[in-house]
Order: structure tokens, then C-alpha cells, then sequence
């Protein structure tokens, strides 16, 4: 329709449900149809992007379903378009929000019309920051979610909301500005701002060294990588249940997408210089932040701790440089935002009935909730590593490759699966097995339908790409092979570990 | 050939000022014949008065126009800014109609003085040598001394007055003082042969005049280090004399600043260059710091102004076609977000008391959804969050310092704004996040119709933004 195509139809669908929200009267009658006029979106909009999905041939490695629009000037540009890269994280979106809806149904009392509106807004941006292929157009989606994300943690969020609020907001914010200016300087370099031009521009060495580091400060900020990661346990503990899993799920994700899509191919000189600096990043988020979680009596903290370690492998991953790590990358990306979300919509079950996330708080729940036991082992086990889940194939192929690139780095990384395995295990101890000690617990419901609807399928999903990896890595490797193929070439052959 | 010298110049260009000019004399005679009962008619004619010249000016095409010897040219970049200028002045008299009756000063001379006002700040806006510039700044001035005085009960309004009377004239003092060192060192006061004088060799006694003169214009835009005025001056005025000095003034006197400093000192480019940018960096960190401790809105929004004139002037120190055009782009959206966030400052009224500081906006978003919703949307915007229309004032002038390569200007503007974030949201936050405060009164038609248009403009900017950048960019090619 007017020439916009399918990628246009994902941004503007949610929109469309939020207006719909908006609309409604704010009586019971009204409300029910605000929650599930926002559920049956999000559920147009994921089938929405299986047909894009159906339409997208994985074998390609250049952007596909392209639409371009003028926008100010011929050197800034309406234009999207997906590749391999893409792709995953575009569907992760759409298939995490109806869950994060669903999930509110219970949770969240006051301010309804809104929260949901938010949250399709908060869709519509997120779907963006994917499928845009101009920087500035990327930019301002990537930004724009600063707004729907500082409301949802402030309003509806926990005790120390407005803290956290600020505290997200401002972290990335100052980030993104610095990663403006450096797109502000590629536009005058390159003359544009389309990423497929920009895909194809050589950047000066000394100029990329300084865009590097902009665009860094962003991305580390948003991953996060550490030191820059303690907005994230904050944002996570206060947020709302569905806020945690947007968060994790996706938010975590631009960040790592950011550095596939913009740091290592329009950078690469740059990239291999600081791959060092980030391999001491990412080795620390690994194994101190996994230390750290080790210390939590908050369940949704050690979540957010673990998320920072499992980001660390992320990074570690797409600087090696090389297609097992990258690829694992993308891999632990696809995967953790399951995985965690699932974590996170855990909390929030338990969380809803005993109104606490303190650990001691819990115990000996699966003598009372054998099927949240069931279900939270899975993921819990998917959180280790293990193999059979998903998380085992991401965290492999990223220690493989960075095997390959830096012995020391994989050595010291694997040490922090072991620890995952400390601090997920001991959680799921505390919180599931011994006996029911607390007299509150003594009467805990256990799933009901719309529970287990929320859970079985991401515990399907999670088993499923355990087993079955290349669900998600023939769809990436096309692209993550042409990315490493511009890498190579920007590099002039100068990188002996990119030998396949 | 001897130029023929016409005893009568032509008027043609001029013709927006003579409407208005006009238009203020005979509402002086109607109000001095039907008393301050006649505002509501004198309103609706001023603004009948500024729709025409701006007419007049849309009329006039693209090209350049000069009259009075050269003094006085109209060209896009003129035409955009007076654009801009008429509509801060047409607000500033929307937004007075009901307040000045509700607070019992409803005097029939505010919205003369505005007209007045409106007249000095097109000149300024057009003039192209120092004279006619100096006529229109004072022009400005006086009427503007005495709008901040209009209250004249009341202890505030008039210690505003006066204190922006005091320090203006001692601005006016160096901006006079600087014109006579630049005249005596270059012999000519109009811009254009300022230049050539400049371009040979510019001279120690010239640096020292423009530097008075930037002195003189830094106190009229209220830029650091001359802006000790504005934070009292902002308070003290009533609401929509304080929503009128901070947007149509701004126009003009940066209009006149670009125009100065590009037609007339452009080659010593080198020269003035470090000056503004040190003024742009030294307000915008002023802003953004200053504002944090603030409680009443309208203070807040004085160091606001400050940080976002500051904002402006890092395109004028670029100094380039794009630098310019950043700033009239800039200068566009501070416009319309300045008019929203005064429009909501006015709404805030309960029982006959009219509230002005942060904590009466508290949980605005449970009683007034529309209005904290406009706020809100207006704080992002001023923070510069894309899609907004902020980001794309902030995007146009940081791009064009990154192009002249002032990479530490940019650098410092950027985390000064991340630093006015926090007292942005800190507003957003007392709306959405706390408990709610007792409820407003019900604001008029107009308000509500301003705080939504300047909502919808800021929303839509980015589908907007193309035609709105074409023009500017053609303004700003005006000048070079």
C-alpha cells in the first residue's frame, strides 16, 4: 500500500493496536478489551512477521524485502530491510510481546490503557531498531525506546522505581549522544547515512578508531558490558514483570546487534584493535559478574547479574572475528532473550502470589508447584548450559571460536560456565527443593492455564533449538558470512584467524 | 555613472513593518478612546495586524529586496526569521488575553508595546549596517522594558523591570561602544564594506569593537557570561510577557547576531569563531547545571533558554551555509516547544491562584492526562529524544559543527544535554510517578489550542522535517 511493503507493516500494526487502547473507556468493559485488544496485536504482528519470515530467503547474505522512501533529503532516508542478522531478532520481538502482554494481565491493576499503549509503542520501536537501514532512522528508534522503557519502570514499577528510571534513562542516554555525534560525522565522510552505502564505504583508519569508541560507548552501555552494567540490575529489579523481559530479552539484544551490524563491518581496522580490550571486558562481565550473582538473595537480581555474564560471551563471540564465534553470537542472543525472559516471567509467577523475590523467602516449592519446578528446571538448566537447551549451543560456539582467536580468553570464559552453573543450580535449590518451611507457602497455588500457556511454548522453543541449532544458524550464516567476508576485506588479509 | 538617489526610498520591503507600525498607532487612538474595556477588540486587531505582514512577507518571493541604501534588506533568511519572530509576538498576545483580565492589569499598552516590539525585532532581523541594527535593538528594548513592567503593582514585575532596564542599557552602552571602534577602525557601518575593510587585514582596533558588540548581542540573546538577567527577569514578569521574552526576542536577536557576524565579519572568521563557540559552551553548561536546582517552572525555563540559545549559537560557530540553517531549524522548534511549555505554565490555575512551580504539576497525569501528556511530550523534546522535534533542532546544528570540525564544541554540547536530561525528566517524573497534587482549573480555548499545536508540531515534526529543512536551507543560502 503507497509503496510501503511488509517491514512498514510491523512498525505500524502496534501502533495502530496502541491507538486502539488508547480509545477505550476505562470501565471493566473497557479494560478487557484495552488487554486484549493489545494480546490479539501483538498476535497479528507475530504472524505478520512469519510471513515476512516465509518471504525472506535465508540463503542470501544482502538485505532483503527493501523499501526506500525519501526523508530529509537524498542523503537520509525512509529505508528498511532485514538479512540474516536481522531476521532472528525481528522474530524474537514479535514472538516475546504477546507473552509479556499476557503476562500483565494479572500483574499490573493501575494505569492499564496506558501500560499496554506503551508497550505497543515500545514494539513499534524495537521492531525498528532491527529493520532500519539508515543510521538516522536507526538512531531514532534506537532512542525513542528510552521513553515507553523510563514510564513502564517508573509507573509501574517497584520501590525504588524512580532511581532505576533515571538511572537507565541517563546511563544510555549519554552513551547514544556520543554515538550521534559519530553519526553525524559518517554522514559528512561518507555523504550519507544509508547503512547499505555506508556498508560499502571505506572508512579512513584514524577516523574509524574514534567512531569506534562512539558507537562503543553506546553499545557497551546497552548490552551491558561491564563496568558500564549497573543500570541493569536496578532497571531489572524494579521493572514489571513484562518490563524485565523486554528488557532482557530484547533491549540487551541491540546492543550486540549494533556491533554486528555496525561496529565490526564499517569498522574493522578499528574492531581488531580494540578485540583485545573487549576480550578483557567480556572476560570480566563473565566471570565477576557471575561472582556477583553468586551473592544475590534477590531472584530477579541474580537473573540480572547472569545476563550480564551470558552478554559477556556475546561480546567475547563477535570479536573473535571468525564465523563460529560470531555466529554463536547471534546464537546466544536469540537464545538468551528466551531463556531470561522465561527466568524473568518465573519470578513474576511466584512473585504475584507471595508478593517478594527475596530467596530465603522461598523453599521446597516443588512440593507444592511441580509443574513450575518442571518448567523452571528447564530453564534453569537452559541458563547453565546445558546441552539439550539452547543456551549450551550459543555459549559453545562462542568459546570454539574465541578458542581460536584467544586461547587465554576461551580458557578463562569457560571457567565462567562453571560458575553459571554455581549460582543457577544453588538458586534453584533454594527456591524448589527442601521442604516447605514458610507457612505462606503452605497454601501456593500451582500454574494455572494461562501460566503454563506462557511457559510450555518458550520451554518448547528452548528445548527445540537445543537440539536443533540450525533452526536459527542457517537462517544468520549467509549474512555473518558476508559481514566477516567485508571485515576481511577492510583488513586487507591482515587477520591470520579469519582462515576458515 | 552616479547612482541617482531617490529623496523618497522605496517602501515596498518594508512594507510588513509599516502595517504593523501603522496598525500600532491607530490602536493607540482606539484604546485611548475606549479604555482598557477595548482589549479584547485591540487583541483581535494586533493579531489581524501580524497575520498581514505576515502575508505580506510569504508574498514577497524568494528573492532579495533592499531599501534605505542597502540598510535594510529582506532576503529568505530575513523572511524566516521575521516569520518566526511574528508568531512568538502573535502567541505572546493569545496567550495574555485572558490572563491580563484574570490578574485585574488588563491594560490595553501590552499588546501596543508588543506591536512595537515586533517592529524593532523585524529590523533587527533585516538590518545590514549598524545604525538601522542599533534603531532596532532599541526599538525592541524600550517597549520590552516597560512589558516587563507592566504589572506595575505588583513588587516583582516591577523589580524585573527595572533590572532589565538597568543591565540593557549597559548592554546597549557596548554594543554602541563596539559600533563606533568598528566604525572608526573600517570607516563604513554597513556590513557588506565592513567585510571588505576586515578581509585585507583586520586589525586589533576592529577585534576589539566586534567583541564589544558581541558583548552587547550576548546580553540581548541572554548567553553566558550576560545572562544574570534572565533567571529574575523570567520570574518576575507575568507568565505571558515571560512566554513572550523568550521566544520572539530570541529570534530576532539571533537573526541579528548571524547576520552581523556572516555578512560583516565573515573573514575574520578565525577570529570570532572561538568567542561564540566559548559563549555556546559556556551557556550550555551554565543551562544545563544551574537549571537542575530549580523549583519554579518559569526559572527553570530561563536557564532552559540559556542552555538552548547556546544550542544555537554552536551553529553559528560553525559559521557554514549548513551551520546556518541548523540554526534557523533550531530556532524553529525552540519556538514551538517555548510557546507549549508556556501554554501549560498558564494552564496551571487553581481557584484564582496561579502556580508556577514543579510541585503543582504532581501526578498531573491522573487529573490532567491532556496536559501532562503535552508536557511530557515537550520535555523529551527539549532533551533532543528522537523522533521529536528537538532532536532534529539539536541533530541540524551539531551535524554542522561536526562538519567544521569543532569536535570539542560538539562533544561538550552533547554531555551537557545528557546533563539537562535529568531536570527534563525530573518534570515528566513529578507528573507521572508521584501522587497526584489538587487538580487545575480549567484553562481557556486558546491555551488548550496552543499547548496541543505545539504538541502535534513536535510529534509530526519528522514527517514534516523535509520541507521545513528546504526552506531553511534556502534562508540560509540568503546570507552567503
Amino acid at each position: 500500500m503507497f509503496g510501503f511493503g511488509i517491514l512498514s507493516g510491523l512498525l505500524v500494526l502496534p501502533l495502530i493496536g496502541a491507538a486502539f487502547v488508547l480509545l477505550q473507556k476505562s470501565d471493566e468493559a473497557g479494560l478487557r478489551n484495552a488487554r486484549w485488544g493489545a494480546f490479539w496485536t501483538t498476535i497479528v504482528t507475530f504472524i505478520l512477521s512469519l510471513v515476512a519470515l516465509a518471504r525472506f530467503d535465508a540463503a542470501k547474505a544482502g538485505f532483503q524485502l527493501v523499501e526506500r522512501k525519501a526523508w530529509l533529503g537524498t542523503e537520509i532516508v525512509y529505508q528498511l530491510g532485514v538479512d540474516g542478522v536481522a531476521m532472528p531478532f525481528v522474530i524474537l520481538t514479535t514472538f516475546l510481546m504477546p507473552f509479556c502482554i499476557l503476562a500483565s494481565f494479572n500483574a499490573i491493576r493501575t494505569r492499564q490503557k496506558e501500560y499496554y499503549a506503551l508497550f505497543l509503542l515500545l514494539e513499534t520501536l524495537m521492531i525498528g531498531v532491527f529493520v532500519a537501514l539508515d543510521l538516522v532512522l536507526f538512531y531514532v528508534f534506537f532512542e525513542a525506546g528510552l521513553i515507553p522503557m523510563f514510564l513502564i519502570i517508573g509507573i509501574w514499577g517497584g520501590a525504588r522505581r524512580i532511581y532505576a528510571s533515571f538511572k537507565f534513562f541517563l546511563y544510555t542516554l549519554v552513551g547514544s549522544l556520543l554515538m550521534l555525534l559519530a553519526i553525524m560525522a559518517m554522514y559528512w565522510s561518507a555523504g550519507s547515512t544509508d547503512i547499505v552505502k555506508l556498508l560499502a564505504y571505506k572508512f579512513p583508519a584514524g577516523m574509524q578508531t574514534w567512531l569506534w569508541l562512539a558507537f562503543f560507548a553506546s553499545f557497551a552501555v546497552k548490552m551491558p558490558m561491564w563496568p558500564v552494567h549497573t543500570w541493569l540490575p536496578d532497571a531489572h529489579v524494579e521493572a514489571p514483570t513484562a518490563g524485565s523481559v523486554i528488557l532482557a530479552g530484547i533491549l540487551l539484544k541491540m546492543g550486540g546487534y549494533g556491533f554486528l551490524r555496525f561496529s565490526l563491518p564499517m569498522f574493522p581496522e578499528a574492531s581488531l584493535q580494540f578485540a583485545n580490550l573487549v576480550f578483557a571486558l567480556s572476560v570480566v562481565a563473565i566471570v565477576y559478574t557471575s561472582l556477583v550473582a553468586l551473592m544475590q538473595e534477590d531472584i530477579k537480581k541474580l537473573i540480572a547479574y547472569s545476563s550480564v555474564a551470558h552478554m559477556g560471551f556475546v561480546t567475547m563471540g563477535l570479536f573473535t572475528l571468525n564465523a563460529q564465534g560470531v555466529q554463536g553470537a547471534v546464537f546466544q542472543m536469540v537464545s538468551h532473550g528466551l531463556v531470561s525472559g522465561a527466568l524473568f516471567l518465573c519470578v513474576g509467577i511466584v512473585y504475584d502470589r507471595m508478593h517478594t523475590r527475596e530467596i530465603k523467602a522461598y523453599g521446597g516449592l516443588a512440593n507444592r508447584m511441580p509443574l513450575y519446578a518442571l518448567v523452571f528446571l528447564v530453564f534453569t538448566m537452559a541458563n547453565v548450559g546445558l546441552p539439550g537447551t539452547s543456551g549450551f549451543v550459543g555459549e559453545f560456539l562462542t568459546l570454539l571460536g574465541s578458542y581460536k582467536a584467544n586461547t587465554a580468553v576461551a580458557l578463562v570464559a569457560t571457567s565462567g560456565v562453571i560458575l553459571s552453573a554455581a549460582y543457577a543450580l544453588w538458586l534453584f535449590a533454594r527456591v524448589v527443593y527442601g521442604k516447605v518451611e514458610r507457612h505462606a507457602l503452605e497454601t501456593i497455588p500451582d500454574l494455572d492455564r494461562r501460566e503454563l500457556a506462557l511457559l510450555v511454548p518458550l520451554a518448547l522453543f528452548v528445548i527445540y533449538f537445543g537440539v536443533q541449532p540450525n533452526a536459527i544458524l542457517d537462517m544468520s550464516a549467509a549474512s555473518v558470512d558476508g559481514i566477516l567476508a567485508a571485515v576481511k576485506s577492510g583488513l586487507g588479509g591482515r587477520l591470520a584467524g579469519l582462515a576458515q | 555613472m552616479n547612482p541617482v538617489v531617490s529623496p523618497v526610498p522605496a517602501l515596498g520591503p518594508a512594507l510588513p513593518e509599516i502595517v504593523i507600525a501603522l496598525a500600532a498607532l491607530a490602536l493607540v487612538l482606539i484604546g485611548a478612546l475606549r479604555g482598557d474595556g477595548a482589549k479584547r477588540l485591540i487583541d483581535a486587531l494586533a493579531l489581524a495586524a501580524l497575520a498581514v505582514a505576515a502575508l505580506i512577507l510569504l508574498d514577497q518571493g524568494p528573492g532579495r529586496l533592499a531599501t534605505f541604501n542597502d540598510a535594510f534588506v529582506v532576503d529568505g533568511f530575513a523572511r524566516a526569521m521575521k516569520i518566526l519572530t511574528l508568531i512568538g509576538s502573535a502567541a505572546a498576545i493569545v496567550l495574555s488575553t485572558r490572563f491580563l483580565v484574570e490578574e485585574k492589569f488588563a491594560r490595553f499598552e501590552y499588546t501596543i508595546l508588543v506591536l512595537l516590539a515586533t517592529i524593532g525585532m523585524m529590523m533587527m532581523a533585516s538590518s545590514n549596517e549598524l545604525i538601522s541594527l542599533y534603531l532596532g535593538v532599541e526599538l525592541q528594548s524600550l517597549a520590552l522594558y516597560v512589558v516587563a513592567a507592566i504589572n506595575r503593582d505588583n513588587a516583582k514585575s516591577s523589580e524585573a523591570g527595572l533590572k532589565y532596564f538597568v543591565l540593557g542599557a549597559l548592554s546597549s552602552g557596548m554594543l554602541l561602544y563596539g559600533m563606533s571602534l568598528v566604525y572608526g577602525f573600517t570607516g563604513s557601518v554597513t556590513f557588506p564594506t565592513i567585510a571588505k575593510a576586515v578581509s585585507g587585514a583586520g586589525g586589533t582596533g576592529v577585534m576589539i569593537g566586534l567583541v564589544f558588540i558581541i558583548a552587547g548581542l550576548a546580553f540581548k540573546m541572554s548567553v553566558v557570561p550576560f545572562h544574570m538577567w534572565t533567571p529574575d527577569v523570567y520570574e518576575g514578569a507575568p507568565t505571558p510577557v515571560t512566554a513572550f521574552f523568550a521566544t520572539a526576542p530570541k529570534m530576532a536577536a539571533v537573526a541579528m547576531t548571524t547576520r552581523l557576524l556572516i555578512d560583516g565579519f565573515l573573514p575574520v572568521a578565525k577570529d570570532w569563531q572561538p568567542i561564540i563557540a566559548f559563549v555556546a559552551i559556556a551557556s550550555m553548561g551554565l543551562g544545563a547545571f544551574a537549571a537542575i536546582g530549580q523549583q519554579n517552572l518559569k526559572r527553570l525555563m530561563a536557564y532552559s533558554s540559556i542552555a538552548n540559545m547556546g544550542y544555537a549559537l554552536v551553529g553559528l560557530a560553525a559559521g557554514t551555509v549548513q551551520g546556518i540553517e541548523g540554526v534557523i531549524i533550531f530556532m524553529a522548534v525552540y519556538l514551538a516547544m517555548t510557546i507549549g511549555v508556556f501554554a501549560v505554565i498558564l494552564a496551571m490555575q487553581a481557584n484564582g491562584t496561579r502556580l508556577e512551580t514543579i510541585g503543582d504539576l504532581s501526578g498531573a497525569a491522573r487529573n490532567h492526562p491532556g496536559l501532562a501528556f503535552v508536557m511530557a511530550v515537550l520535555m523529551f523534546s527539549l532533551i533532543g529524544i528522537p523522533p521529536l522535534a528537538g532532536f532534529f533542532g539539536k541533530f541540524y546544528v551539531f551535524a554542522a559543527a561536526i562538519e567544521a570540525k569543532l569536535f570539542a564544541l560538539a562533544v561538550i554540547g552533547m554531555l551537557a544535554s545528557a546533563v539537562s536530561a535529568y531536570y527534563y525528566l525530573r518534570i515528566v517524573k513529578v507528573m507521572y510517578f508521584d501522587a497526584p497534587a489538587p487538580a487545575f482549573g480549567r484553562a481557556g480555548p486558546e491555551i488548550r489550542g496552543l499547548m496541543w499545536a505545539s504538541a502535534a508540531f513536535v510529534l509530526l515534526f519528522a514527517v514534516v522535517a523535509n520541507p521545513i529543512r528546504t526552506m531553511a536551507a534556502a534562508a540560509a543560502r540568503s546570507l552567503f
